[in-house]
């Protein structure tokens, strides 16, 4: 393993640039850009592991971002419990989604999950609690176990990023797991891994409601540094934008959805000012992607560093 | 008149025909995307965009060429089918090789790119457009008024799919789609131009979007945001009809427009996500799709 030689000093270095960036960057944007990179990871756990491309990860996104700003705003529940009911939400919903969707295969599945996920964005519009176009607004953002006061956003920038890089670690470690290697084997050649006895379908479900939950674990965390809760959380723009962070940065590589995310989410920022049509030119990327470049960032880099 | 569940029979045939409605434009664009499904390979998710794409085009020769609704109807089809024949030869072609996902991901970027370019250019309000002087007016039905230009979009959309499956079904044409379909290489041993038969089907299926954009031009807002709204809710169409058989899209786009039409009379507030709890209903109980051969 020749990459580990580098490994160990570049994921020093960017946790240090982490650590020393609010300094420099808006805290705020910093934690739009952790949330993302979390939520492109978890995306990547199903597209890149397991080979399932889920065009409906928004609705886990969004779906725990609204549960957790009512938890937090309505109910008035502490920032812990707030989050961990949305990700309670998010894992039931992908455990609904998964078992529904796995029956089809390929692009069957990203057709299904894309439908049931507009179909918690038609939830998210028409429901009472999450106030239609308005969203929930002025969320509390709380204590962190009753004693951090969370309303500063640099303390809120290092909470989310210590959670933030625990998430990573588990996808880590899910990823290197024996676990791990079924998805793969699935990925590869899923009528072998059939013959082997492996309960394909269980997998699938498995690594699909993982992915969920991180997923909404990534939109509570964002909702409570953001403190609102809206419709682009939920919207399909959002599921397409998540799968071109995984794909840009580089499908099935641990680090590709980080770099991805980054990119993305730094762009966005630059262009919003620029009054260009921002939603054309990430579709022109997206494009360009597909056409020339589907190994991504990182990909791309492991690809030059075998020959 | 007699009631059924407390609805007088008047007001629910009126929305069955007002389902019947909706119903054209998802058989006509399920109809699309399931003959490039067959043919290509490719979930062509730009879809929903070459619609909206077909509408601005009717709205556009009208107020910059003058020219009316009559040979919008024929121009701007080939118009936007020859455009999406372009995309098909310059790019789709290229990704027929690589995993099937590639070639959505890339349609739906170019989604994205069209939708934001109008949005950008016309901003997200909508254009209206006006019912051609021979539609406008009312028929009486006895249990209803029917705009006659709803009546000729019911007729209008119904013809087109008919033709286009009795193409496919009868013609010798259609039998070398079949065949190409089936198998591809073999076809091409036989000395048919299968590349250029390719172009030309996804040509014609992004032809019958445009189509669908001009006949509802009139109905609807031309807006930038029209074609996503539809293209997700026809995805879910395809979900519950099967990809399997073109008959089958016809049949399922106008019976999930009805079903659409009678939530809306009982129980409004439903009518938004009926057809995506009939597509999680299907994939319980059939999981290939009420006309669907994928095992």
């Amino acid at each position: 393993m020749q990459t580990n030689k580098l490994l160990v000093p570049a994921v020093a270095a960017g946790l240090g640039i982490l650590l020393a960036a609010p300094a420099v960057v808006f805290p705020l944007f910093l934690i739009q850009l952790l949330c993302l990179a979390l939520f492109a990871s978890a995306l990547n756990l199903v597209l890149g592991y397991a080979g399932l491309l889920s065009l409906g990860h928004a609705a886990f996104f969004g779906g725990s971002a609204y549960v957790t700003a009512h938890a937090a705003k309505a109910w008035g529940l502490p920032f812990e419990l707030a989050v961990l009911l949305g990700v309670a939400f998010a894992t039931l919903l992908g455990l609904a989604f998964g078992a529904l969707g796995i029956r089809r295969h390929g692009i069957y599945f990203a057709m299904v999950t894309l439908a049931l996920a507009q179909m918690i964005y038609f939830l998210a519009v028409q429901m009472p609690f999450t106030g239609g176009e308005d969203g929930i607004q002025a969320v509390p953002r709380g204590k962190l176990l009753g004693l951090v006061d969370l309303s500063d956003t640099t303390t809120m920038y290092y909470v989310v990023l210590v959670i933030v890089v625990a998430a990573l670690i588990l996808v880590w470690r899910v990823v290197h797991s024996p676990f791990g290697h079924v998805l793969a084997a699935i990925r590869e050649n899923e009528a072998r891994a059939v013959s082997l006895g492996l309960n394909v379908e269980r997998c699938k479900l498995i690594a699909f409601v993982i992915s969920a939950a991180l997923s909404g674990l990534a939109g509570s965390l964002k909702v409570i540094a953001f403190q609102l809760a809206s419709l682009n959380n939920v919207s399909w723009h959002l599921s397409g934008e998540v799968v071109l962070m995984t794909l840009i940065g580089g499908v099935g590589t641990f680090f590709g959805p980080i770099v991805g995310a980054a990119f993305l989410v730094s762009l966005e920022h630059f262009l919003a000012t620029s009054g260009l049509p921002i939603a054309a030119i990430i579709g022109a990327i997206f494009m360009a992607c597909v056409m020339v470049f589907r190994r991504g960032f990182v990909g791309e880099f492991l690809h030059r560093r075998k020959d | 008149m007699p009631d059924i569940f407390g609805m007088p029979v008047a007001v629910l045939l009126g929305q069955v025909l007002l389902g019947l409605i909706n119903g054209s434009f998802y058989a006509l664009l399920s109809l699309g995307l399931a003959i490039i499904f067959g043919m290509l390979n490719v979930i062509n998710f730009a879809h929903g965009a070459f619609y909206m794409f077909g509408a601005f085009v009717t709205w556009m020769v009208m107020s910059w060429l003058g020219l009316s609704y009559w040979p919008a109807l024929v121009v701007v089809p080939i118009v936007v089918g020859a455009f999406g024949a372009a995309i098909e030869r310059l790019f789709l072609k290229r990704l027929y090789q690589v995993d099937h996902l590639y070639s959505l991901l890339f349609t739906f970027g170019l989604a994205l790119v069209m939708e934001g370019l109008f949005r950008h250019v016309f901003g997200s309000a909508g254009k209206p457009y006006p019912v051609p002087q021979e539609l406008t007016g009312v028929l009486k039905l006895g249990f209803m008024f029917l705009p006659v230009y709803r009546g000729w979009v019911i007729i209008a959309a119904l013809l087109v799919c008919v033709a286009t499956w009795l193409v496919i079904e009868k013609t010798r044409l259609g039998a070398y789609l079949r065949a190409a379909t089936e198998n591809p290489s073999l076809v091409q041993a036989f000395g048919i131009n299968v590349p250029l038969m390719l172009t030309i089907t996804y040509g014609f299926c992004v032809g019958l979007a445009g189509f669908a954009g001009v006949l509802a031009a009139p109905i609807y807002q031309v807006s930038p945001g029209m074609g996503s709204n539809l293209i997700i809710i026809v995805f879910a169409v395809v979900v519950i009809g099967g990809m399997g058989s073109i008959g089958g899209a016809i049949l399922t786009g106008l019976s999930l427009g009805v079903i659409e039409g009678l939530t809306k009379t009982f129980y409004p507030s439903a009518s938004s996500i009926v057809i995506f709890i009939v597509m999680v209903i299907v994939l319980m109980l059939r999981p290939a799709g009420l006309f669907g051969r994928e095992a």
